[in-house]
Parts: structure tokens; sequence; C-alpha cells
């Protein structure tokens, strides 16, 4: 420990840490616009500096560690007007354009120009004129509004190992741009929106498709039905001033009915039953051995997109189970409309997800219009969803909790837990086990999944047998996990992994790329937790305890993996090629 | 931002015929020849790009694409090094790029006379490009096809064991191609 003085006040800290994190302990902020705390310190920006009053000399606090003995200075008027410049630079080079910016009121530049009471354009604006890419109709990338903070380029390149982004040209004329400028759709781009979500500016967002969804609210023959993701329902308060991880699932439904959407259903059924089929086929693999081990999962569409370009080699190995919020898609279309006597072209079916990629998914092949018509007709992410309440002038805080439509809506805890990384994994061994012994789980929890680890291994004993699991978050994870099935492979080795679970997202869903802005590891942390005490207080912690994935088997699927199962519920996988990143 | 401004680039090269006998036989692919000779040496990126661009007269979009797996470096970092230095270009300075070759062999059987001879009938300076930006011609280093000396490039087509005369009869053969591929 080391200690220093800021404007005054002595701090002890640990060696290393920066003076923008020693600050904060003394409740002192310093701006900040390049620096994420997820992401190492690209020192672009220059807006948090301060002062060395032994010598006078300027540092920047985001990449300067405090020395022990320091004597700093954050704020007086001279920094506030390099801080003041600064902004007026980026102004300068930045399109006066707030009010249709898909960032305004969220934009930490705009926030940063009116704690500074900027009100006038100080230097001559030479924007440059650079297309948008709007290619993947995911996520729309507008250079004009970067800032050169460099985010986007550590995610997209070091936390995704995508490679999809990055600086082009030097100097005044550096622009944000697509590798290569080769168009996004034609790039190794999964459409994570990771880029997004740590964007400071609106140069990044996600394709808003609310407008769609309205016009279909207001035309009367349109019947609208929705779903929402488990993640979602624990991070949709932060727009409306909630602390991450506060679980407002019955005032999520209620919203929804009220904006005029006919059925309420719950991706968390989707996500039982995807653990009845998955389950069933890692049963089928491990214990009948029929089909490839290790078994991968395939609910994050930007980890199938990932694996289709680049990792193709493992098609036999990933389970075919669609995702949880397709799967309500098709049962929503056939199963529900004839339960209830309604015609399903006129049912018009939205999926509100944590994530951008998921728009890309409700169109990425034939299966995902396995009720004849497509099975999710728009996707929105928690984002979207956010401003269509506030939109709808709807006061999110007061309004009274409502209830799911349970046909496709009740659920289990095990369906919860499907939004944090882990949680797929430990609700499938939860089914595994019954599936193997037929007993009741005493503990159900599987504690090894859990937590930010980037890469989590275990070995775990499922009914007496020795399973070993490896989960990856964030894409840059993944390599080494399949490298080691590939090695095993080609040595003819014992398998390291009987089970794999990927997640694009750092965090797993509860970080996506469409969840409101400013996650950190904290934020990530508090919203699985939300999700984490929903299943410990819920009724039911097993898929297949649910009364109503119950039902429709016996009504409809008759049992997993039959072929109307994988007729609606199952998918294909092939290889993508695009170029070698 | 789009691709669509890059104009098609050359085709990889087709060789007439094998290396000179003695030598083992050149990899008919002039990416992989280059990647083969960088791919080892750290921070030889610029080098392999600098070759590259000495071969085509440019960088051309297909050829970063192949170079990148086959040296290890990603795509976006390449084009972050080609836009970042003014030397290197990314499309072709002409549509026709007349790559003469000038290294050991094809110097010794008279690549000069022809490097002359293409600078007399289109008009241009050798580096340079006629003013309608139909013709850039360029003298390159080895280009791997000495068992054919003197050999010449254009977008990507390898003419071999040329002599001086047979210069308007190369120009002739491009446009006729062209012609041709325009009708299709
Ligand atoms: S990015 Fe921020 S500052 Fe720029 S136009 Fe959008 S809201 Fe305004
Ligand atoms: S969406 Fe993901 S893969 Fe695509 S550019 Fe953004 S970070 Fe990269
Ligand atoms: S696009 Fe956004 S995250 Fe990327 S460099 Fe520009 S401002 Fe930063
Ligand atoms: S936040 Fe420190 S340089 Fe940008
Ligand atoms: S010297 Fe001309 S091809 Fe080798």
């Amino acid at each position: 420990m080391i200690t220093a003085t800021i404007n005054g006040n002595v701090v002890e800290i640990p060696e290393g840490t920066s003076i923008l994190d020693a600050a904060k302990r003394l409740a002192i902020k310093i701006p900040v616009l390049c620096k994420h705390p997820d992401l190492d310190h690209t020192a672009a920006c220059g807006i948090c500096v301060v002062r060395n009053k032994s010598n006078g000399r300027m540092l920047r606090a985001c990449c300067t560690p405090v020395e022990a003995g320091m004597d700093l200075l954050t704020h007086d008027p001279e920094i506030v007007g390099v801080r003041r410049t600064i902004l007026e630079l980026m102004m300068s080079k930045h399109p006066n354009e707030c009010l249709t910016c898909g960032r305004s009121g969220d934009c930490e530049l705009q926030t940063l120009c009116q704690d500074f009471g900027i009100r006038r354009e100080e230097l001559p604006n030479i924007t440059p004129d650079l297309p948008k890419d709007c290619s993947t109709g995911t996520i729309e990338l507008d250079p004009r509004k970067c800032i050169s903070c460099g985010r986007c380029v550590q995610v997209c390149q070091d936390k995704q190992n995508v490679w999809a982004l990055s600086f082009l040209d030097r100097g005044i004329d550096t622009r944000i741009a697509t590798a290569g400028d080769i168009p996004l759709n034609e790039s190794p781009c999964v459409s994570c929106g990771q880029c997004s979500a740590h964007c400071p500016t609106g140069a990044i967002v996600e394709h808003d498709e609310s407008g769609i969804v309205w016009d279909k609210l207001q035309d009367p023959d349109a019947i609208c039905v929705v779903q929402i993701a488990p993640a979602v329902r624990v991070a949709i308060g932060e727009a409306f001033g909630f602390a991450p991880g506060a679980n407002l699932t019955g005032k999520t439904y209620a919203a929804l009915r009220q904006m005029g959407f006919k059925y309420v259903f719950d991706t968390n059924f989707g996500a039982d039953l995807t653990i009845l089929e998955e389950a069933s086929e890692f049963v089928e693999r491990f214990a009948n051995g029929k089909g490839e081990l290790p078994l991968i999962t395939s609910c994050c569409p930007a980890w199938v997109d990932f694996m289709e370009k680049y990792h193709s080699d493992m098609i036999g190995h990933f389970s075919s189970c669609k995702s949880p919020h397709e799967m309500v898609g098709a049962l929503a279309k056939t199963y529900f409309c004839e339960r209830n006597n309604l015609d399903p072209k006129k049912v018009f079916m939205v999926s509100i997800m944590p994530c951008t990629a998921k728009k890309m998914e409700i169109k990425r092949n034939e299966d995902m219009a396995s009720s004849g018509m497509q099975d999710v007709d728009v996707s929105l992410t928690t984002r979207e969803l956010a401003r269509m309440i506030k939109q709808a002038g709807i006061d999110f805080a007061w309004i009274p909790e409502s209830q799911p439509d349970h046909l496709l809506g009740a659920y289990s805890g095990a369906g919860t837990i499907f939004g944090a990384t882990g949680g797929v994994m430990e609700a499938a061994l939860r089914t595994a086990v019954h599936m193997v012994t037929g007993e009741k789980l005493g503990k159900v929890e599987f504690e090894a999944t859990r937590g930010l680890k980037g890469i989590k291994e275990a070995t775990l004993n499922v009914a007496g047998h020795e399973v070993r699991i490896a989960i990856a978050h964030g894409l840059g994870n993944v390599e080494m996990v399949v490298n080691k099935v590939r090695e095993a492979k080609a040595k003819g080795e014992p398998l390291p992994y009987h089970f794999i679970e990927v997640m694009a997202c750092p965090g797993g869903c509860v970080g996506g790329g469409g969840q409101p802005y400013g996650v950190t590891d904290e934020v990530r942390l508090a919203r699985a937790k939300g999700l984490y005490s929903e299943d410990t207080a819920g009724v039911w912690r097993n898929s297949h305890e649910n009364p109503y994935i119950q039902e429709l088997y016996r009504t409809y699927l008759d049992k997993p993996l039959s072929e109307k199962s994988h007729h609606l519920l199952h998918t294909h996988y092939k290889v993508r090629p695009t170029y070698q990143r | 931002m789009s691709t669509n401004d890059q104009p098609a680039a050359p085709a990889k090269p087709v060789l007439a015929q094998p290396a000179a006998p003695g030598k083992p036989a050149a990899p008919s692919d002039q990416t992989a020849i280059i990647a083969k000779r960088w791919r080892a040496k750290r921070g030889s990126l610029i080098m392999a790009l600098h070759e590259v661009q000495e071969t085509y007269g440019y960088v051309p979009r297909d050829v970063a694409l192949k170079l990148a797996p086959q040296i290890g470096v990603p795509v976006a970092r390449i084009y972050e090094v080609l836009t970042f230095y003014n030397y290197f270009k990314t499309s072709a300075p002409g549509k026709f790029v007349v790559s003469v070759c000038t290294g050991t062999a094809c110097h010794l059987k008279g690549s000069g006379d022809i490097l002359a001879n293409f600078s007399a009938q289109l008009g241009c300076k050798e580096g340079e490009s006629t003013t309608d930006k139909l013709w850039h011609l360029q003298g390159v280093r080895c280009i791997g096809c000495c068992g054919i000396a003197p050999a010449v490039i254009v977008n990507g087509k390898v003419f071999g064991k040329l002599k001086p005369a047979d210069v308007g009869d190369v120009i002739d053969k491009v446009l006729t191609a062209d012609a041709a591929a325009a009708k299709v």
C-alpha cells in the first residue's frame, strides 16, 4: 500500500492503482471518454488530465499509476479549461445531430458537453462526410460520430477476437472503419453488439426496428404477441433508475400489455424446453454413445455465426437445438394458435432480447420458418424496449405487475439462469441427472458453472458419472477450449470435455450487446445475481418440473427429440465462408 | 466505404511453365511465395506488403485477403498498415497494370528494351500512368517466372519469352481480351 494526496485529501491505495481509481475512493469523479472499466486504457482522448502539484506537470489519470507521496490536483480552472478545449475540438469533428441520434440522452460525449456547459460551437465544423455501414441489419456504424477512443476496436479485436473493426488512415484523417473497408455483412462480424455496448457515443448503435412494431400494434388485423428473454428482466430497470439486477419481470409484462400486445410469453419457457431437448441430446451422446462428444451449446446466435465462419469443423459437436426464443416463436404460431383457434398468419411475434445478434438469427436459415412462416417476426433489444415504454407514456416504476400467458410463459428457475454465463450448463445438468437416474435432485446448484472467470472448467459428478465441462464467455475465450478438443481428437487422446457452453458476450446474455449502457463486471454480476435469486425463490428449480412443459409434450410434441420436436425446435448448421481474419 | 469502388483485382498469375531446371518448382501462386518469404520473420508485414505492391503495382484486395492467414496477420491489421502509409496503394493505378520484370534473369534476357518499348508505345514513363488512366507501366523485381524470362504481367496474366518486337502484340492481346470480356 502507498499513500498519496489528491485535492488535499490523503488516500491509501495498493501500488499500481491508477490516479483515476484512486480519486474514485475519495468520491472525486475525473471525466473519461476513452477509458472503459472493461478495457485497457488507450490514453486517446486526454480528457482525464490532472496536475502533479510538485512539478506542475499534467498527467492522464486513466493510465498513470499513483506514485507514493504524489500530490495531485484534479480540478482547477486551467485543468477544466484543457478539458473544455478537448471537448470543443471533438465537437468540431462531430456532427451536431443530437436530436436524431440513437444515443441521445445516454451519450458520454453529450453528457460531458452538458456538464461543461458548452453552449456554442467555438471552432468551425470539419466533420468529414463518411458513409454509414448498415449492412448487417443488427448494428449500425456511423464513423462521423466516432471520437477515436478505440474501445470498439479493443472489444472486437481483443475481447471477441473477431477483428471486424479497425482504425484506418492516419492523423486528422484517422477514422473508425470496418476491417479493410469491407462491409460488415461480408466481414467476420458476428453481430454481437459488444462494440455498441462499449462505444461512448452514437457511432455504433443497434439497428432500431421499433417502428415496425408500433405499426403492427396499430394494425387491427394483427395479433401482436411478445416474449422477453431471461436477461432483459434484470437490466431493463436501469433505463428507469432501478439498480442493475432488480428483477422487473412483472412490470415488463404489464408494460407490454399496456402497449397493446395481446399475449405475453416468456423466453424462460423456451429455455426450459431447450433444456429438455438439449439434455436429451447430451444423454443420448454421453450415455448411449449416439453422436459426437463434447456437446456444444447453440443458443447464442453470435457464437453460432462465429462457429460457422471459423470453427466449422465443430458442426458435428453442436447441439441442434434452436435458441429458446426461436422455439417459443415456432410454438406461438403452431401449438398456441391451434389451442386458441387463432390464425397464425395474423400473429406477429416480437422477441425482446438483450442481444443484437438475434436480429440476424431470426432469418439465419429456413429452419427459422418452421411454422410455415417466419417464426419470430422482429427481435428488439432491451434498449429499444426501454425507449418504447417511455414513448408509450408508461410510468414504469409505478405500473402494477402482471402475469404472462402461461401456456408459453410459465418457467422454472433453470430457465431463468439461462441469461448468465454457465446458466445453460447448470440447467442442463440438473435435468440430465434426472434423465439418467429418474430421481429428484437434492441439491440443484452446480456452483462451478457460476462467476465471471473467462473459461470455467470443472469435473462434475453427474449421477455417478464423471462429466468434464467447460464454459467460455467472450468469444476471445473460445479458441483455447475448441483447440483442446481438436488436439485431443487429432492425437486420439481422451476428450478434454463432454459438454461445452459458449456465450459470445462477456458475462453471458446479462452482458449482451443490446442491454442498457454502462456495463461493467459489477453490473454483470448484479444482473446475474438477480437471475440466481429468482431461481432460488422459485417453486420449480428444474426445467422438467415445469407443468406447462409437461403438458406441451403430453398433448403436442410427444417426447424430446421426437419427429415433431425436430421439425419445430431443431436446426442445421452450414459452413459460412468468409475471409480468414 | 464500399468495396465496389475497388477495381477487380487481377486473378492469380497463370504460369506457362515451371521454373528453370535444377531449381525446385516455383509455387504457382505469387501470394504464397511472398507469404512464405516473410512468414517466419517478425515485423515483416511491411516488407511483405512492399513486395506485393512491387509485383502488382498496388495491393489488390484478394491478395491482401489471401496473404493474411498465410502470414498470420489479421486482415484488419493489414489494412491499418496499408492506409497508414501513403506509399501503399489499395487500388490499381491504371485499368491495365503492366509489370515488366527487371529481375536478374529477365534483365539478362533484355527486359530493358521491353520496358523501353512499352514506354514508347503507351506514351508513359516507367512508374507512371497514361493520362487516360488506362495503362500503368512499372518495372518490378523477379516475379518468379525466370524459366520464361523475360516476363511481363498484365493484370495477373503472364506473358513470357518476349522479344522487344512483341510489345505491340501484348498490348493488342490485352485490349482484345478486354473487349471480348466486355461483350459477355
Ligand atoms: S453521439 Fe452523442 S453527441 Fe453525438 S450526436 Fe449522438 S447524442 Fe449527440
Ligand atoms: S458486433 Fe461484435 S463482431 Fe461485429 S463489429 Fe461489433 S464487436 Fe465486432
Ligand atoms: S466507434 Fe465508438 S467505441 Fe469505436 S472508436 Fe469510435 S467512439 Fe470509440
Ligand atoms: S480517459 Fe484518459 S486519456 Fe481518455
Ligand atoms: S527475373 Fe524475371 S521472372 Fe525472375
